[in-house]
């Protein structure tokens, strides 16, 4: 064969492989467009068999979900995703400072018992919780999410960046403890830098997984506490269309962790690359 | 687990917070309460017009949790079975007032009522009345009432030729369906709910099973549901559903029919009254004014259609009672109807609560197509109507029992099943029939006592 | 769970990294390593040992929220009451199905988009972009989107779409529940595995494959022998997490099917929430929620040990 034709073939299947990505994504990306695109929509056109390609775009939907008093909503959502992601890097990176650099005893052990808390159901224990929420008065409080929150995510952000403090070559921090930097400055000047890309990334995960929290969100809050997902599923009625209003709600919920996840891909490419599991 | 609260976890949010109840406290002079409801088109309406009432109660800062019916009936259980305490006002129904009014967790609502003037509750619905009263006095008030009846298309009818009986049977309305159906053409001789759950699929299915002479339970608390006649229903909904519904039935509800028939793919739809604001709303709906109504189809006896009606009631456990008392009295009593006739519109007014709505010029204008149908219907739903037999329970297609919630899922869950064709209709009774007799023992051991 | 693989492994490499009289830490010393731990730690064990023991209380008792006033100490009698019950085998085998169907679906989907997104070509930046937004949408609202936009059975754009084809419209959630499922499932999850390998495929020298390439390798001998070897250890990770977050699925149940027809597509946490929030049946719904945490505990530690043993090997 050639180099020509090898150069040729090669170019081929190099256009086959681009087209099939392309098709894949855009396979991929459908629903969401769809979703966008039924928010423009009257409800009778969001539910009509055939369904409805063309269309006089309408921002009616938009307008009934911000004037219909979407503000607490979102604060409250922002307040939970916000402070508890916070709370969890607060917590979660002296604890994976402790099983790895300079490790305590027993590091596997205590590594199993934070993931084990993850694969425990949810459902199981939510009634005990709301009883003791309840007789402690702090239903529909957004403290009890960020609480909630924050024990949620910090198993997984633990084991996420104690893989990338692995990571961390040993000399770097040997200079730094010859240096006689404590810990929080050994934390802070030398290894948070290194393992930024690492933290973001951990820090991305958690802000995905509280914004989009459903089930203590709609159990443990009313009013006053209710977060974006529980808007949502407020806009449904078994009486009535509501695919279009609940398009339009979902559009402008899920915008702010597109958009982080949009900006942020390569960290968070680059922060499982670097540490991913050790 | 993943991640419960707890006395400490509890205690850590209120020392996070800096002040206890975070937020909670509005800084301004006036009470909050808030309202829990279901978030179906009527209630909406209401959440649209609460400036309305704001104007008329300045003091009264009103907050709304509005959830599709599953959640919030949930929500609203947990919260007032447990005193949560997190609402001043919930909204629930005929099945749940007169037990938790025995239970004590809502308030006696009469004392309330005596003291509004005008606040009119002969003008209640009786029947309706009547299943939110205990000893005489409401614990809860109606913001609006339904039964069930026939939807079918009129013109469709004329077209082919056909007529709807004044009062339907099932077999006849079997034969009816067969008729019109048209699965390539994707329509379908009628819609009837399928979904798993005792307000949804074993809602019409209970008022069949009524009309034939059978029923869940007997006088003595025995199970009769795999009683002859109570077979007999079963097979019947079954069939008209396999063999002329609509696809997909065994997960379709009342949205799914909705949605189905409004865009003309159904010519006939047994469900709730109420459906009548969105069919005949021409903005959702292609086949508003080609419709008509005919009552509830029977077997044995003269009327079949339910008694539902969301209604408004004052947990116990609220510490606002007279500003909660303030919203519901501002939501159920006769100038409201006129207000959402006035603002948004006669055919959004939420129907079968009072009589004096029937009375309203604008609205006997909107309504003709169905008023009568309507108020028909409510007037004959009730035991001695819709049943050949007595039952030692209230409700027509639901049992007044709190175990009923749980119980009528699982047979309802069966009988979706037996809709999709995963189990026979005979599987499917049997098992009902197990899950039922459970239920049945201790009650009989109650009986006993 | 296996603490000598790990320890080994944990020995191993403090010895790497740190000098030998490290090795018998002193008391003190012992303390100033735990101190940065102990607040993650005491917080976690408080915020969810705590209601888990609440849990267990619960599950020896008989009540019933809607009968007030019946609160009896019954023994494990909700116990006998499950091993009885065949619809939570059923549900139990359905978690399994559906967490192991998602998880191995997404993940080989994951890979063969990585692979594809890690060679350059026009556009390969939106193309990522496009891929990995499923992750972040509200799974609230897209199990709705599933349900009524894309597999309603009368204007699905599924069915539609296969209309087109000639085929004949499918009742996606009546009649294959369970794979309705799946798909908005593995739609979710797709992208988080996909960014996982990815993530593997670019920490992955370049000079190895090169070599390979001189050497004559063929792309699926490259692929085979070098690539795949190099992944597993991501892999083994996207499975753990994958497994961990999918197998308390809840959202999509809930809103797609509710768990039917009948009970054909409830997990056990869909169960359970039935049992606790329609049965209000207290005692019985805390006895699941036991029986499944200590089913997970025993299948989660067969799960890390694998994953562990596989590190050593690494080492």
């Amino acid at each position: 064969m050639s180099d020509v034709t090898r150069a040729y073939r090669r170019r081929t299947t190099g256009g086959v492989l681009t087209t099939l990505t392309w098709l894949l994504a855009l396979a991929f990306f459908f629903p969401v467009a769809w979703m966008a695109a039924t928010a423009f929509k009257q409800e009778n056109q969001a539910a009509s068999d055939p369904p409805t390609w063309f269309f006089t775009p309408t921002l009616d939907q938009f307008r009934a979900v911000i004037e219909g008093g979407s503000g607490v909503y979102v604060a409250n959502s922002a307040i939970a995703t916000g402070v508890s992601t916070v709370l969890v890097l607060l917590l979660g990176i002296p604890a994976a400072y402790a099983l790895s650099i300079r490790p305590v005893e027993k590091v596997s052990d205590v590594l199993f018992f934070f993931i084990s808390t993850k694969m425990l159901p949810v459902v199981a224990v939510i009634v005990p919780i709301y009883v003791v929420a309840g007789q402690l008065k702090v239903l529909d409080n957004i403290w009890t999410l960020v609480v909630l929150y924050t024990a949620m995510n910090l198993p997984i952000a633990v084991w996420m960046m104690r893989s990338f403090f692995l990571e961390v070559p040993g000399e770097v921090l040997e200079a730094a403890s010859v240096d006689g930097a404590g810990l929080m400055r050994t934390l802070r000047s030398v290894l948070i830098p290194m393992v930024a890309p690492g933290i973001a990334a951990t820090a991305l995960i958690c802000v995905i997984f509280s914004w989009n929290e459903f089930f203590f969100a709609l159990n443990l809050t009313a009013s006053r506490a209710a977060t974006v997902p529980v808007l949502i599923v407020s806009t449904m009625t078994s009486e009535g269309l509501f695919l279009a209003r609940l398009c339009a709600a979902a559009l402008l919920a899920s915008l702010p962790v597109i958009i982080a996840g949009w900006v942020a891909q390569k960290q968070l490419v680059r922060g499982l690359s670097m540490g991913a599991i050790k | 687990m993943r991640a419960p609260a707890t006395a400490a976890t509890a205690a850590a949010a209120l020392a996070l917070s800096g002040c206890a109840g975070a937020g909670a406290v509005g800084g301004d002079d006036g009470e909050q309460i808030v309202v829990a409801i279901v978030s179906n088109p009527q209630m909406q309406d209401a959440i649209s017009l609460q400036d309305e009432f704001r104007a008329a109660h300045p003091g009264v800062d009103v907050r709304f949790v509005s959830l599709p019916e599953n959640e919030a009936r949930a929500k609203i259980t947990a919260s007032v079975a447990t005193g949560g305490g997190e609402f001043d006002v919930v909204m629930i129904s005929n099945y749940e007032t007169p037990m938790w009014a025995e239970n004590g967790w809502i308030e006696n609502l009469q004392p309330y009522i005596d003291a509004t003037e005008g606040y009119d509750t002969e003008d209640f619905v009786p029947s309706v009345r009547e299943a939110l009263s205990r000893d005489g006095d409401m614990y809860s008030v109606p913001f609006y009432g339904e039964s069930s009846f026939l939807a079918y298309r009129a013109d469709l009818f004329e077209e082919a030729g056909l007529e709807m009986p004044a009062h339907p049977t099932w077999d006849e309305v079997r034969d009816l369906a067969a008729e019109l159906n048209d699965p390539a053409e994707d329509f379908s001789g009628i819609c009837l709910r399928g979904l798993a759950g005792w307000g949804e699929v074993m809602a019409p299915m209970s008022t069949a099973i009524n009309t034939f002479g059978g029923g869940w339970f007997d006088e003595d608390w025995n199970a009769t549901l795999d009683s002859p006649e109570s077979r007999e229903a079963i097979e019947t909904y079954v069939d008209t559903v396999r063999s002329s519904g609509q696809p997909g039935a065994a997960t379709s509800g009342f949205g799914d029919c909705l949605t189905r028939f409004a865009q003309g793919q159904s010519a006939m739809w047994y469900d709730a009254t109420s459906m009548v604001s969105s069919v005949e709303d021409p903005s959702s709906s292609t086949v508003a004014g080609k419709v008509g109504y005919a009552p509830a189809p029977v077997a044995d006896t003269e009327s079949a259609g339910w008694l539902y009606s969301w209604s408004l009631a004052i947990p116990s456990t609220s510490e606002h009672k007279d500003a909660a008392w303030d919203f519901v009295s501002w939501m159920t009593n006769k100038e409201y109807i006129r207000l959402v006739g006035d603002t948004i519109g006669w055919e959004r007014v939420p129907p079968g609560s009072r009589l004096s709505t029937y009375e309203i010029p604008e609205y006997a204008e909107v309504s003709e197509a169905y008023a009568d149908a309507t108020l028909e219907s409510m007037g004959g739903a009730t035991q001695e109507a819709a049943m050949t037999h007595p039952v030692p329970y209230p409700g027509i297609q639901f049992v007044g029992i709190p175990e009923f919630q749980d119980l009528g899922t699982r047979v309802g869950q069966q009988m979706s099943a037996a809709i999709a064709g995963q189990v026979t209709v005979d599987e499917a009774i049997a098992q009902s029939q197990r899950y039922a007799e459970t239920v049945a023992e201790t009650y009989r051991a109650q009986e006993g006592k | 769970m296996s603490t000598s693989t790990i320890d080994r492994l944990e020995s191993s490499r403090r010895a790497a990294r740190a000098s030998a009289s490290e090795r018998s830490i002193s008391k003190a010393e012992g303390w100033r390593r735990r101190g940065p731990l102990l607040p993650a730690l005491i917080f976690t064990v408080i915020v969810t040992q705590l209601p888990f023991l609440v849990t267990i209380w619960y599950s020896l008792r008989s009540q019933n929220l809607l009968r007030p006033g019946e609160d009896l100490f019954v023994g494990l009698s909700n116990y006998v009451d499950i091993a009885q019950d065949s619809t939570f085998r059923q549900t139990a085998l359905n978690s399994v199905v559906i967490t192991l169907g998602c998880v191995l679906v997404a993940m080989v989907l994951g890979i063969v988009l990585a692979l594809l997104l890690d060679r350059p070509f026009f556009g390969r930046g939106v193309a990522r972009t496009m891929l990995i937004t499923p992750f972040l949408v509200m799974p609230v609202a897209t199990s709705v989107l599933w349900s009524v936009a894309l597999l309603n059975p009368t204007y699905g754009l599924l069915n539609w779409t296969l209309g087109l084809f000639g085929i004949e419209a499918v009742d996606w959630t009546s009649t294959y529940p369970i794979i309705a499922i799946l798909m908005a499932l593995v739609w979710q999850w797709t992208p988080f595995m996909m960014l996982l390998v990815l993530a593997g495929l670019q920490a992955q020298a370049k000079d190895v494959l090169e070599a390979a390439s001189v050497d004559g390798a063929g792309p699926w001998r490259t692929f085979r022998s070098i690539t795949l070897p190099h992944l597993r250890r991501y892999i083994e990770l996207g499975v753990l997490l994958g497994v961990i977050y999918v197998v308390n699925t809840f959202d999509q149940i809930y809103l797609m099917t509710a768990g039917g027809p009948g009970t054909a597509s409830a997990n056990l946490p869909f169960y359970i929430y039935q049992r606790a929030f329609l049965g209000f049946d207290i005692g019985q719904a805390a006895a699941m929620g036991v029986v499944v945490v200590i089913a997970t505990i025993i299948v989660a530690s067969a799960a890390l040990r694998l994953i562990f043993r596989s590190f050593e090997v690494k080492e």
